[in-house]
């Protein structure tokens, strides 16, 4: 019951912050509300147990992606945004198309609960670090450490544009 | 425990925390004005009440008394937001540090801790993940000093806001790492298991099984990036005042500015009380006398350990001068990560070898 609440209180936080960030028009308020997303993402995590999962959202994603974000703005001093007059393509294809979408989800939530199921947990320790390293540098080593050499590479790619004018 | 009591029983101890937290703020004031004169060969603060003991008291007062001033030109939602951002993350990286093992007031047991719970079996835990809501706290705090520059609409916050922020950032990582020798020999993440796994029998009889012995170059990175991570001398440059004023809070009076003094000192309250929790052992000591002393006496060195951090802090800012900006940025990547690495690497080979 305290579950449901405190899920639809933090979901319908989650989706206020999305729909702020895209109608405010300075960056930073924007970036502000990204991290109110990430935030109120962190705390479902720990609903669902998975308290590893929702300190690590905060700690990289609202603490490290989003300074930088922030950082960035802060950096290139960047303005208030033009509100564009509307476009009526965007009129006459987004608003039926996001209608759609939301008719479609909603039918296949609707219509196929029983064979979606729940969330099952298994374990007891089911979140908890040690489960979680346990898959990541035991069973998914591999594909885990290619994923940095990837990252790796789109750093060394960032050097290579930056020092290139000199 | 019923629900009543439980919730009872937390606010209680949010309480009792936050007030002691905030009067040693207040105390540290003083404590920092006192000894930097004294090193200077000053008096310090002397005219209000005896040894000038309740200058702390005359600041508070000054502080709500003043003029709360909001500037013109100022982005005036996150000018608001910045100061209680910054103070609420520090308040809430305390609620998971434990002061001491449990205390029994009226049949009623309770862990010294205010995020603790006390089983019916008598046994005490906490939060699995406590230092990782540390450094998730102090890394949304770095949100409260970027803010209040760039929304003070000023020069000089703004330098130093985006100076505090790229060390905050930098130093982090090293923060981070140099903590890793530390819970890979304690096996947890849970600020409880460290400080019990510290209370193993003593090396050679009579060394305390502190990780300050093993895990020494852990342990001066730390002290390092802390200083770096809490904005004080000899890492104080956001604040330098014969560059940028007062820096990030140049813009702030009255109480908003006090927010942000008490949120600086409320995190080296917190960065000490890591270093004790993680090198030095927590809250163990001598244990005597009656239960209720028994259970006192663990915060009583919780207490004196953390004191010795505060005063290192003191004693470092009226002796060292401050560094230049690219020697700190040089410190930080190209020495104190490379060397946390390597402490990783070598105390997760010893781990693994006597494993």
């Amino acid at each position: 019951m305290i579950h449901q609440i405190l899920f639809i209180i933090f979901g319908v936080i989650c989706v206020a912050g999305a729909v702020n960030l895209l109608v405010q028009r300075h960056p930073i308020n924007s970036a502000l509300s990204l991290v109110v997303v990430m935030g109120a993402l962190a705390l479902i995590y720990l609903l669902l147990g998975a308290e590893f999962v929702a300190a690590i959202q905060v700690i990289v994603y609202a603490g490290a992606i989003m300074v930088l974000f922030v950082f960035v703005i802060m950096l290139l001093n960047a303005g208030e945004e033009e509100r564009s007059r509307g476009s009526h393509i965007a009129l006459l294809l987004g608003v039926p198309g996001v209608i759609a979408l939301g008719c479609l989800v909603a039918w296949t939530m609707l219509s196929h609960n029983t064979q979606l199921g729940g969330v099952r947990i298994n374990t007891a320790d089911f979140g908890a670090t040690q489960p979680i390293a346990r898959l990541l540098f035991r069973d998914f080593l591999l594909p885990f450490e290619i994923t940095s050499v990837l990252i790796l590479i789109a750093i060394m790619g960032a050097v290579v544009l930056g020092r290139r004018e000199s | 425990m019923t629900l009543t009591t439980y919730i009872v029983v937390a606010v209680i101890k949010i309480i009792v925390v936050v007030f002691i937290m905030l009067t040693g703020v207040a105390y540290t004031t003083l404590l920092e004005r006192k000894v930097v004169a004294r090193i200077q060969n000053r008096w310090g603060p002397t005219r209000v009440g005896p040894f000038g003991l309740l200058q702390p008291l005359a600041d508070g007062v000054k502080f709500i008394l003043k003029e709360d001033m909001i500037p013109d030109s100022v982005h005036k939602g996150l000018y608001i937001l910045a100061p209680m951002l910054a103070l609420a993350m520090s308040l809430v990286a305390i609620a998971v540090i434990p002061f001491g093992n449990s205390i029994t007031v009226g049949g009623t047991t309770t862990a010294l801790q205010i995020t603790g719970v006390a089983h019916a079996t008598g046994a005490i835990s906490d939060i699995n993940i406590g230092i990782l809501i540390i450094l998730g706290a102090t890394s949304i705090g770095v949100y409260g000093v970027a803010l209040a520059g760039w929304s003070s609409n000023s020069k000089y916050s703004l330098l130093g806001s985006l100076r505090a922020s790229a060390q905050m950032i930098s130093y982090e990582l090293a923060l981070g790492l140099s903590l890793v020798g530390v819970l890979l020999l304690a096996g947890s993440l849970s600020l409880r298991d460290i400080v019990n796994a510290q209370g193993q029998n003593a090396w050679f009889g009579f060394v305390p099984h502190w990780y300050i012995f093993p895990q020494c170059i852990g342990f001066f990175i730390y002290l390092m990036a802390a200083f770096a991570e809490t904005n004080r001398i000899p890492f104080d440059l956001p604040e330098a005042e014969t560059e940028l004023v007062a820096g990030y809070h140049t813009e702030y009076s009255s109480m908003k500015f006090a927010m942000f003094f008490m949120a600086e000192y409320l995190n080296m309250f917190t960065v000490g009380s890591l270093a004790t929790l993680l090198f030095f052992g927590g809250w163990r000591g001598p244990l005597f006398g009656p239960p209720l002393l028994q259970s006192l006496l663990p915060v009583l060195w919780f207490a004196i350990k953390v004191f010795f951090f505060i005063f290192l802090y003191i004693w470092i800012r009226g002796t060292l001068p401050r560094f230049r900006y690219d020697q700190l940025m040089a410190f930080g990547w190209k020495f104190l990560l490379p060397l946390a690495l390597a402490n990783i690497v070598v105390t997760s080979l010893i781990v693994a070898l006597r494993a």
